[in-house]
């Protein structure tokens, strides 16, 4: 065994990668709760990707045969049902993890200098899986894969001067057709899945040029061990961390076989009632609400009444909505990274913003009327003013000292 | 703690049990995947048996039905084929249907059928696959005076009489497969299940 890896190491930096990544990557010792989603990120990706290949070798992206060939994976193929639940819940599940993930960068300062980088190439990740979501939704063919694609195509349609070639453009057709399904698919299955996987590896080799921020948001970097010049406050990500991310796969593939095999609709929310009738060019259902991840932005899009005779506010409003995250490494301008040594002005701010997005999230899904348009108002103004006001009360915001070395809590 | 307070033993106890917990559930989780790539229940549907009406068969007639995607062939063998089947015995690799996977058991015999003027054979060439041509007419000139009608396999040149039986130099090397298949009524056969055992 140990003649193999010299061999290989002499050629190829087996060992060496091993150490770097995983058994001499020191991580900060006093990870959380909060520091399971990433690696649950990966695994989520693992199953799309392992479900997904064995669905396209059942699935057919023609308008004429779609629905159908997705009934015959449920009902013919051994096991279909079993690989498409798993990858319809593992959709869902890839945003639960993506989210929460995000908000512990949201917590800790994760997205703060000298991570900038880090935090860029997530936002580009969580674009493209959104993507990856609008576009795999439409592959069943149902009633909401079809309405849901022909709303979400009409947005780009809002955009001034170019907005009807470009929806013509994204369609390849005049409506939402067999031409659209089939680019969607080529899109779904090996566009938008290469372009993730690499910026998935840029983010990771981005984490482990910098090093894992932590609860505190102190540098451990800054106390090394003045023999082995390894951080004092650092352990060694395996065996260390690989055990306590298996104990958070253990805990994760518990709840998400529950709802694989107990409530994979999830009440609607994972996969809506509507799309299990076919796509039907000549009637739109009754309600049309995209599935929960989105409806956040929905409700912003529905929020903004149209200006000057467009409907483009809205779109541009929901567009900047997502894009704003992006300018977070900028806006913060508190001497302290971490919630634990931040004032009380950041906390209120980032309570009114949870509560701005769960509720944006809830308004999304439910039908329009003037109260919940209000609302939709209200917590769309709350959601941006704490990106917009954020410079102002970091800077201006009370803060404890942050310790020199983590605290271990 | 110190390295000397280490259980080493009880480490690697754990650490054998978690590796063969997590290797059973990944080989669990393996099945699904494997399983989904077997015939579908509809391809296992298409598989199911098929009734064949032998009224329209006439004497000397080949009817080619489709079971499982293959071609069955039912020939309706006159009175002076089934005497020329025993005439060439000694140039055939197998006369006496000694491969025992060519055919049930009920069809182990010199005309291999149940009804022995109703031939019904798989029409796949065992050599590589291709579907014999039906020449039913004696001694033609391409095929030679000797020829007693049969099958003659156009891809590389493969022989069979009239039971399906191959003559010994073809390039097959055992006798064309002959189905399952019983007889529902005097003029109904069903290819695909076998007949109880008497």
């Amino acid at each position: 065994m140990e003649k193999v890896i010299n061999w290989v190491d002499a050629r190829f930096p087996l060992t060496a990668s091993f150490k770097a990544h995983l058994s001499e990557y020191y991580a900060p010792k006093n990870f959380n709760f909060w520091y399971y989603f990433g690696s649950l990120a990966l695994l989520v990706l693992v199953i799309q990707i392992v479900t997904g290949i064995f669905l396209a070798m059942h699935y057919k992206p023609d308008g004429a045969l779609a629905f159908a060939s997705v009934e015959y994976i449920m009902r013919d193929v051994p096991f279909g049902w079993l690989i498409r639940y798993a990858h319809s819940t593992g959709a869902s599940a890839f945003f639960i993890v993506v989210y929460l993930h995000m908000f512990r960068g949201l917590l800790y300062g994760s997205f703060r200098q000298p991570r900038e980088l880090i935090w860029i190439f997530g936002m580009l990740i969580y674009l493209m899986l959104m993507a990856e979501a609008f576009m795999g939704y439409l592959l069943p063919w149902g009633q909401m894969s079809f309405w849901g694609a022909q709303v979400i195509i009409n947005l780009f349609a809002a955009v001034p001067y170019i907005g009807n070639d470009l929806s013509t453009l994204i369609r390849g057709d005049f409506v939402v057709g067999d031409a659209t399904l089939n680019r969607f698919f080529a899109l779904h299955i090996v566009a938008l899945p290469l372009v993730l996987i690499g910026l998935i590896a840029a983010h990771v080799v981005a984490l482990h040029e910098v090093g894992s921020n932590n609860p505190d948001g102190v540098e451990i970097k800054k106390n090394k061990d003045p023999v082995t010049h390894h951080p004092v406050d650092g352990i060694p990500f395996h065996p260390y961390y690989t055990v306590k991310d298996i104990l958070g796969v253990v805990v994760f593939l518990i709840a998400f076989s529950a709802i694989l095999f107990f409530a994979p609709d999830m009440g609607g929310y994972f996969l809506e009632a509507n799309n299990f009738i076919p796509a039907d060019p000549l009637k739109t259902p009754p309600h049309i609400a995209p599935v929960w991840y989105f409806t956040p932005y929905y409700a912003i899009l529905r929020a903004i009444p149209p200006m000057f005779g467009s409907q483009f506010p809205g779109v541009a409003a929901m567009g900047i909505a997502v894009m704003i995250f992006f300018a977070l490494p900028w806006l913060d301008k508190s001497p302290v990274k971490s919630i634990r040594y931040r004032g009380p002005k950041f906390k209120i701010a980032l309570g009114l913003f949870v509560i701005a997005f769960i509720g944006l999230g809830w308004l999304g899904i439910q039908p329009v009327t003037p109260l919940f348009t209000l609302l939709s108002q209200i917590f769309t103004a709350v959601y941006f003013a704490f990106f917009v006001l954020m410079p102002w009360y970091t800077k201006n915001d009370t803060h404890k000292t942050e310790p020199e070395r983590v605290t271990d809590k | 703690m110190s390295e000397m307070s280490v259980d080493g033993s009880k480490r690697r106890f754990l650490v054998a049990m978690s590796t063969a917990v997590g290797g059973v559930a990944a080989a669990g989780a393996v099945v699904p995947f494997v399983m989904s790539m077997m015939p579908s229940a509809r391809a296992l549907a298409a598989g199911a048996p098929v009734e064949v009406d032998l009224s329209k068969v006439e004497p000397g007639m080949l009817l080619t039905v489709e079971w499982r995607g293959k071609p069955v062939w039912i020939v309706y063998r006159t009175q002076e084929m089934l005497e020329m089947l025993s005439k060439h015995d000694d140039r055939l690799t197998d006369p006496n249907c000694e491969v025992t996977t060519q055919q049930p058991e009920y069809c182990k015999n010199p005309t291999r059928s149940i009804k022995p003027q109703y031939m019904v054979a798989v029409g796949i060439c065992t050599h590589l696959g291709c579907s014999p041509t039906f020449r039913k007419e004696v001694g033609p000139a391409d095929l030679g005076a000797d020829w007693p009608g049969g099958w003659f396999c156009p891809c590389h040149g493969s022989r069979f009489d009239l039971a399906a039986r191959v003559f010994a130099g073809s390039p097959a090397p055992t006798n064309l497969v002959v189905p399952p298949h019983k007889y529902l009524s005097d003029i109904k056969l069903l290819v695909g299940e076998d007949q109880k055992a008497a």
